[in-house]
């Protein structure tokens, strides 16, 4: 696989803050790569050094082979960034916001306006086109933020959590939007820290925490390394004890699995070989926990990023989404 | 050819949504005329145009010029669109020099207005036009490279207009506008002649009234090291703080 993208040992770091710690990987061309992590696991530093918006303190970035450590200006060309937050102009339209975005990368005006209308067609915006940016909804302002990021025609394009705090209708337009992109061969890079957005889009995927690589690899790669494990849901009515608490207790009972929140009515009890479920739910009931349900499930990329990380995904979910 | 695409499309823009807004244009003209009124009445026996005239319209471009800048960077910053600029393929210098180029025409416009009032309503008579077009070209670089400094160094809108207004009043008199250099205590002359509007208005006395206190031609020399000085010190520090 051609990469298109290659960092080595990238370091990056604000005084005593490691925001990035000695990682690499690369970015196939044609491919959707995806950063997953919880909060300040280094995932948009990551983004704004290859971007160009902040600068590295070690390591070096390839792009098609060329060194361009410290001379990202030279590709900017070539990439498209989509932030974490919307940031076109409030006063301008739709319109007029992607002529503009166009004209920073030295389109001609006539190329720029055909090109302005096609994007606003195909990110089903024509009807606002005209509206300024101002009044346009949340999930309306994220596909007008992707069409503007893309309206130079970039190779890659980095998308920092496109998803995150938009409606689930305007979400699913965004992933089926970054599959079209990718299947007419921009490569994506894309940080998020829903599982089932990385799962469904990415080609492979980073586990990325306090800005370290965990692991790379396909979903299916990381799903293989656990599915030998015994994944038993436990559904509960409520719980009156502090979670934590509870949670060191099971871990101190039963050494030999792993047991996880999985929100606020479900652990997640996970074990390399069989689990015997009785004792657990004994220890829970002796808790004052009413169980509703215990099932045998099969792993997923869930199961195998809580069990590399030990990050609880419906805290990761709760803290991205009150930012 | 892209370079020019992406300059002009940032001035026109900037020109579009900031600068030629109504409520500025209408300051445009009310300032420099309120300042006109304001010292004709005070000082109605014994007006002289040519005394007033250099002040109003270096107080013009001063106040226009800074203000509108600092606001604009900081607003654009703050709401994270300046990232784009920072992301498009275009160089540092070349940005610094779309984002000022708006507000320097904002600040040559500005100075039309008390130009127009001292030359068709008090016959003002200018001694020398090509002097005062370019002493009215460097003070509104050097006003508005001011005020990016002033940008560069605020993080809220607020702050830009505290920082501006910090700078420029205690400017305003330390110049030699209203009150002749020599007058001031020694101690604090220093400091006019660190200023660069000094030599900016010490250009637009010579155009008008040759009523100047410097060489004319050390004046402008100073003006083009301050306005080249402060290009270089912004992008160093926008390179700096804002690709950190």
């Amino acid at each position: 696989m051609e990469s298109i993208i290659e960092v080595k040992n990238l370091t990056k770091d604000y005084g005593n803050l490691i925001a990035v710690d000695n990682i690499s990987f690369s970015i196939n061309k044609g491919e959707i790569f995806g950063f997953l992590g919880p909060n300040a696991a280094g995932k948009t530093t990551t983004i704004n050094i290859l971007t160009g918006m902040a600068k590295i303190t070690s390591g070096k970035i390839f792009y098609k082979d060329n060194d361009i450590t410290n001379k990202i200006k030279k590709i900017q060309r070539f990439i498209g960034v989509v932030p974490d937050e919307s940031n076109l102009y409030e006063e301008l339209t739709g319109y007029e916001n992607l002529c503009f975005c166009a004209s920073l990368y030295g389109i001609f005006r006539s190329k720029r306006e055909k090109k302005a209308r096609e994007l606003l067609e195909v990110f089903q915006l024509s009807e606002a086109s005209h509206r300024r940016f101002r009044t346009y909804s949340k999930g309306m302002k994220r596909k007008l933020t992707i069409a503007a990021s893309i309206v130079h025609e970039p190779e890659i394009l980095f998308l920092d959590e496109p998803t995150t705090g938009i409606d689930v209708a305007s979400s699913r337009q965004i992933r089926n939007l970054i599959k079209k992109l990718n299947s007419n061969g921009t490569t994506i890079f894309l940080t998020t820290h829903y599982i089932e957005e990385a799962e469904r889009l990415c080609s492979r995927i980073a586990f990325i925490k306090n800005g370290r690589i965990i692991k790379i690899g396909t979903a299916g790669n990381f799903i293989e390394d656990i599915k030998e494990s015994n994944v038993i849901e436990v559904l509960f009515d409520s719980v009156s004890v502090d979670k934590n608490i509870l949670l060191k207790r099971l871990n101190q009972n039963f050494p030999d699995v792993e047991c996880i929140f999985k929100n606020e009515n479900t652990i997640k009890i996970i074990s390399p070989g069989k689990i015997d479920i009785s004792p657990i739910v004994s220890f829970l009931s002796s808790n004052n926990i009413y169980i509703l349900e215990a099932k045998l499930i099969k792993p997923t990329l869930e199961d195998a990023f809580v069990k590399m990380t030990g990050i609880e995904i419906d805290i990761m979910k709760k803290e991205k989404e009150k930012k | 050819m892209k370079s020019f695409i992406a300059f002009w499309n940032i001035l026109l823009k900037d020109m579009k949504n900031y600068y030629l807004k109504p409520p500025n244009i209408s300051w445009g003209i009310i300032f420099p005329f309120a300042w006109m009124l304001m010292l004709f009445i005070k000082s109605q026996s014994a007006f002289n145009i040519n005394d007033t005239f250099p002040g109003i319209v270096a107080m013009s471009i001063l106040f226009g010029t800074t203000s509108m800048l600092a606001v604009t960077i900081t607003f654009e910053r703050k709401s994270r669109s300046f990232e784009r600029l920072l992301l498009a393929p275009i160089s540092t210098e070349l940005l610094v020099f779309s984002k000022v180029s708006g507000a320097i025409l904002f600040g040559i416009l500005n100075s039309i207005i008390p130009i127009l009032i001292s030359v068709l309503y008090f016959k003002s008579a200018v001694l020398n036009w090509y002097l005062l077009f370019t002493g009215i070209i460097l003070l509104s670089i050097v006003s508005t490279l001011l005020g990016l400094s002033i940008a560069v160094s605020a993080k809220e809108v607020f702050e830009a207009q505290t920082f501006s207004n910090f700078f420029r009043f205690p400017m305003i008199f330390l110049c030699g506008l209203f009150i002749p250099i020599a007058s001031l205590p020694f101690y604090i002359r220093p400091v006019s002649y660190i200023l660069p509007i000094t030599y900016g208005v010490d250009v637009l006395k010579y155009a008008i009234s040759k009523s100047n206190s410097m060489p004319v031609l050390l004046d402008i020399i100073l003006l083009i090291i301050f306005c080249v000085g402060l290009f270089y010190f912004s992008i160093f520090n926008i390179r700096k703080k804002w690709i950190v």
